[in-house]
């Protein structure tokens, strides 16, 4: 019975937390439709600067609590800045393209972290009032996690109270249920947003202060909540606070009971929660939000690429076949890497522009690929044409059984769904050691035979990438195409959306599969940090770098992003600065991607 | 008196350039490390071989060249670690490849260095593969692996009277491996111990309070601790409070080294075995000299990663030099059975694996003057904490 209360009331603070987190996500989306990816930064950010507040303060619990809000407001002005000088400006924008400017400003922050407070783990003296414990049925239980119990539902009650209650929150309400028609009313979006901004950004700073009595704050911080924030968001609806409640509840539940049960399952326990919980709701608890879509409702296919540009890719081709001539070597790995990339960023684009699709979990094809032919080079000692050929049908194999469960969701859902599929399988390559040697990968998967690999790679690539453009503006593919523009018409005319994105998925896994394939060749080794979300991370923002509306935009992408992380790694210690201001500047300059219209500045 | 003789003399020496004997060219190391990462660890780590490459150099260099260090960051990825081990050996011409963090990149860099033939020289990377399962010629590795540190452990843990054992580590290679080896070794010497349960939060995102209750739920009289870092702080924090360590013995890895220890404050737990670095209070010549030179340096006290960052570039040193040449085979061949000098006192990389017999500090902590220290501690040299030949041979891939 004590062990049981106990845990219970852990369970309880562990939600509060994660509700804090959550509820500022939620609300920024439902309003905003920006996917924050600086969401954790902001959480960080709050931890930081709480605990440069709080030690220099009394200790006691009033100057406490007002540290605190002070880091919470603190926290919330670096939100609303952000708004106002970046985000403000890409809203015309695919809403998914936000992403992309919001993962600029989590790298920037976490360089200029690191520059402020120093590499250290800054940990916040504890006062005494905050080390008491209380008794409960013969057991300790901390006194301050019964405050942030308390605050959970307190923070619910007054975001609650602004939404049903006030004229702002009936703004905010209006705007989550239908932006355009609010706006056509008259609503001034701009203040509106940046309120919204500020109070989410708020939000995750009060969490990140919260914590400071529990653990340090540290430069991990940030990517360390990002990911479970997203889960419980998605799971409880996208713009419902009183879902995001409901799941951090369910969550921090499931997670101080679920260790006594199966200690080892820490690291899928959310993303099998998620994954069970979408595919009976596929809204989520209490979602009712419109879906997010990748591109504006324009309907446009893919365009195709001039025969100017078509000759120019060529002679770029033939010009790199003749490189391991004359490029020095290490520019020839970074080549290849380049065309690695172009392929994988390829095989995502297929099914997030003319599919509709988005994925959060694409490394999961990529690392299927790369395991396979590691396994089938080591293990079976296949020659490497044939551990390469095992790679595009191992992870189209599995893509299609896995598809068939996607393809049923839409917008969000789906893909916080693929993010739950790469992480079980993450999970399955650090954890099923008798086959992948778990953290320790497969070593000494080099490249044999006479042909130099570069050429493999070329072929390969240019290869699969002709092909998928191919397929882009076949038949299918505007099937395809026209199925995510508007399901029931193109159920009218005989095409079935599912059957069609089920495919387009296959033959989108089968191809990053071969680039995880040709990959562990490049670098000799496969270890499960190919299937680990920031790998998702870098081939989607890829994609949206590049411009969905276009085929060679997946390769633009592929070739700037690499190429910039490549040079700045090299050049500087503060690469994530400056990667970071990099993409903001991009993303400002070229708002449809890399190969969309170059923006034409409106005075 | 100024004559045209002065004048032209005196010009004539001030314009002859290197008519001294032209400067050799540098040996140079190609040192990848996690630095964005782990910032906590790397940078005491960086300022540690930059005293260490200094002071070589300041007095002469090895085989009468100085060393250049160039460094590159891996952000905590094998594969990029990969890359840039090629950029160093094709477009820098570095000699020889040194660092690593994590133990996947220290693999994945071995691995490179098989496949190139040339050295590697792993630092911090913990995993016993990299110089057993995964061992092979090219790779030599300084600190000693979780197999020792889980060896040096249990020589205190068969002392205490607890039975009852349970384990929280990391959910990755370094905390499975620690845990496994600490089982074994001491199972072998208590055969009457049981282990009654064990928690494995995932790497920096640790449910302190519920692994605390969970542990406690199992009623142990003892805990082995693998947990570092953030996660440690939180542990530590929750135990305290939940009252988790009362009336028990726990034994903790790493939890002695300053950056760990640090930021726990005055809420160390006192009475708690672990391995880690002493700092001042180990006052042998070696050290005092270190940290004094350390801190006129950098005006920072060394922390565990200075003590791996400076004996890291000193072992190298210590091969080149007895290697004579730069040649793989030769090196090679130099390092195996090279002595060197670190602040813990000297130390040498075994010709059997090429593992190094830096040892650590197996001590209590305590509380003094509101800051974490260790005390009761002795010197528990890497050699003695190694299984034997046979066995190690046995793990070793037969290609050796």
């Amino acid at each position: 019975m004590r062990f049981l209360a106990i845990q219970f009331l852990t369970g309880l603070s562990g939600s509060a937390s994660l509700f804090l987190m959550s509820a500022g996500l939620t609300i920024i989306f439902g309003v905003t439709r920006v996917v924050n990816f600086a969401h954790g930064s902001l959480y960080m950010l709050g931890a930081y600067i709480g605990w440069s507040i709080l030690t220099r303060i009394p200790h006691d619990p009033i100057w406490f609590a007002a540290g605190v809000i002070a880091a919470a407001l603190a926290t919330a002005g670096i939100g609303a800045a952000i708004e106002t000088v970046l985000l403000r400006r890409l809203y015309r924008a695919p809403e998914l393209f936000q992403l992309l400017a919001t993962f600029g400003v989590m790298l920037v922050i976490q360089d200029l972290t690191l520059l402020i407070w120093g590499p250290n783990d800054l940990a916040l003296p504890r006062a005494s009032w905050l080390r008491g414990s209380v008794t409960i049925f013969g057991g300790h239980f901390p006194a301050y996690d019964l405050i942030l119990i308390a605050i959970g539902p307190a923070v619910l009650a007054v975001l609650l109270l602004l939404l049903n209650r006030t004229r702002f929150g009936m703004l905010i309400r209006a705007c989550t249920e239908n932006r355009d028609l609010a706006a056509a009313l008259g609503v001034n979006h701009r203040i509106l947003s940046t309120s919204v901004f500020a109070l989410g950004a708020g939000l995750a700073g009060l969490g990140g202060a919260l914590i400071l009595p529990d653990t340090s704050a540290n430069t991990q911080m940030d990517l360390a909540v990002i990911v479970e924030a997203f889960v419980v968001v998605v799971v409880g609806g996208m713009g419902s606070v009183t879902g995001a409640f409901l799941a951090s509840l369910m969550f921090g539940e499931l997670q101080a009971f679920g260790i006594v049960l199966i200690p080892g399952a820490t690291l899928v326990l959310v993303f099998v929660i998620m994954a069970v919980v979408l595919s009976v709701r596929p809204r989520g608890l209490l979602g009712d939000a419109p879906i997010m879509s990748v591109v504006s409702a324009s309907g446009k296919p893919v365009r195709p690429v001039s025969l100017c540009i078509q000759a120019f890719g060529w002679g770029l081709v033939i010009m790199a076949a003749t490189a391991p001539f004359w490029m020095p070597s290490y520019w020839l790995s970074v080549l290849t890497e380049i065309l690695i990339a172009a392929l994988f960023a390829s095989s995502l684009h297929l099914i997030m522009g003319p599919g509709g699709m988005i994925s959060f979990g694409h490394a999961a094809w990529f690392g299927l690929g790369a395991y396979s032919s590691a396994l089938m080079s080591r293990t079976l000692s296949a020659p490497m044409p044939l551990a390469l050929l095992a790679a595009p049908l191992t992870a189209g194999l599995v893509a299609l059984a896995f598809g068939w469960f996607v393809v049923r969701l839409s917008g969000v859902y789906l893909a916080m769904l693929t993010l739950a599929f790469a992480q079980i399988v993450w999970a399955a390559a650090t954890q099923w050691t008798w086959l992948t040697g778990g953290d320790d990968g497969i070593l000494g998967v080099w490249p044999s035979g006479p042909v130099p690999f570069f050429w493999w790679v070329l072929s390969l690539s240019a290869a699969s990438i002709w092909l998928l453009r191919r397929v882009a503006r076949s038949p299918f593919g505007l099937a395809l195409t026209a199925a995510r523009d508007s399901e029931p018409r193109a159920l009218s005319i005989g095409l079935r959306a599912d059957r069609l994105r089920l495919v387009a998925f296959a033959v989108s896994g089968a191809a990053a599969g071969l680039a995880g394939g040709v990959f562990t060749f490049t670098s000799g080794s496969v270890f499960p940090s190919y299937i680990a979300v920031g790998k998702s991370v870098d081939v989607l923002l890829m994609v949206l770098l590049g411009g969905i509306n276009t085929v060679i935009g997946p390769v633009a992408g592929a070739v700037a992003y690499t190429g910039f992380y490549d040079l700045l790694l090299q050049t500087t210690s503060l690469w994530r600065l400056a990667l970071g201001l990099t993409i903001v500047t991009l993303v400002l300059a070229f708002p449809d991607g890399l190969a969309g219209n170059r923006r034409r500045w409106r005075p | 008196m100024l004559t045209r003789r002065t004048v032209l003399g005196t010009a004539a020496v001030l314009a002859a350039p290197a008519s001294v004997r032209a400067q050799p060219a540098p040996i140079r190391i190609g040192e990848i490390n996690s630095y964005s990462a782990i910032p906590s660890f790397t940078l005491p780590y960086r300022n540690g071989w930059q005293l260490a490459m200094d002071r070589i150099n300041a007095s002469g260099g090895v085989l009468g060249r100085k060393l250049e260090i160039i460094s590159r960051d891996d952000t905590g990825k094998p594969q990029d670690a990969v890359r840039l081990a090629g950029e160093l050996l094709d477009e820098q011409k570095v000699d020889i490849l040194a660092g690593g963090y994590l133990s996947n990149v220290g693999l994945a860099l071995s691995d490179v260095a098989q496949q190139r033939r040339r050295l590697y020289i792993a630092g911090e990377p913990l995993s016993d593969a990299l110089v057993w399962q995964k061992g092979n010629r090219y790779c030599f590795r300084l600190r000693p692996s979780t197999y020792m540190q889980a060896a040096m452990l249990v020589e205190e843990a068969a002392k205490l009277p607890a039975k009852r054992w349970v384990s929280v580590a990391p959910n990755y290679e370094y905390g499975l491996s620690t845990v496994k080896w600490f089982k074994a070794l001491l199972s072998a010497k208590r055969p009457d111990v049981t282990f009654a349960g064990e928690q494995w939060p995932a790497l920096g995102k640790i449910d302190a309070g519920a692994t605390a209750a969970a542990l406690a739920e199992a009623q142990p009289d003892a805990i082995l601790n693998v947990t570092f870092g953030p996660d440690l702080t939180n542990f530590v924090r929750q135990g305290n409070t939940r009252g988790l360590f009362d009336n028990r013995s726990v034994v903790s890895v790493l939890t002695g080294e300053p950056e760990y220890l640090d930021p726990l404050g005055d809420e160390t737990p006192e009475g708690w075995i672990v391995t880690g670095y002493p700092q001042a209070q180990l006052t042998t010549a070696a050290n005092t000299a270190f940290i004094a030179a350390y801190k006129a340096r950098f005006n920072a006290v060394p922390g565990m990663g200075s003590v791996v960052g400076y004996s890291l570039i000193q072992s190298i040193a210590a091969g080149i030099r007895r290697a004579g040449a730069l040649d793989a085979d030769k090196l090679i061949d130099g390092f195996s059975g090279a002595t060197f000098e670190t602040p813990f006192g000297p130390a040498s990389y075994r010709a059997l694996d090429h593992q190094g017999t830096l040892g650590t500090f197996v001590g209590k902590t305590a509380i003094r003057d509101g800051k974490g220290i260790m005390v009761d501690w002795h010197y528990a040299n890497g050699a003695a904490y190694l299984p034997s030949d046979q066995e190690v041979r046995a793990l070793r891939p037969s290609a050796g």
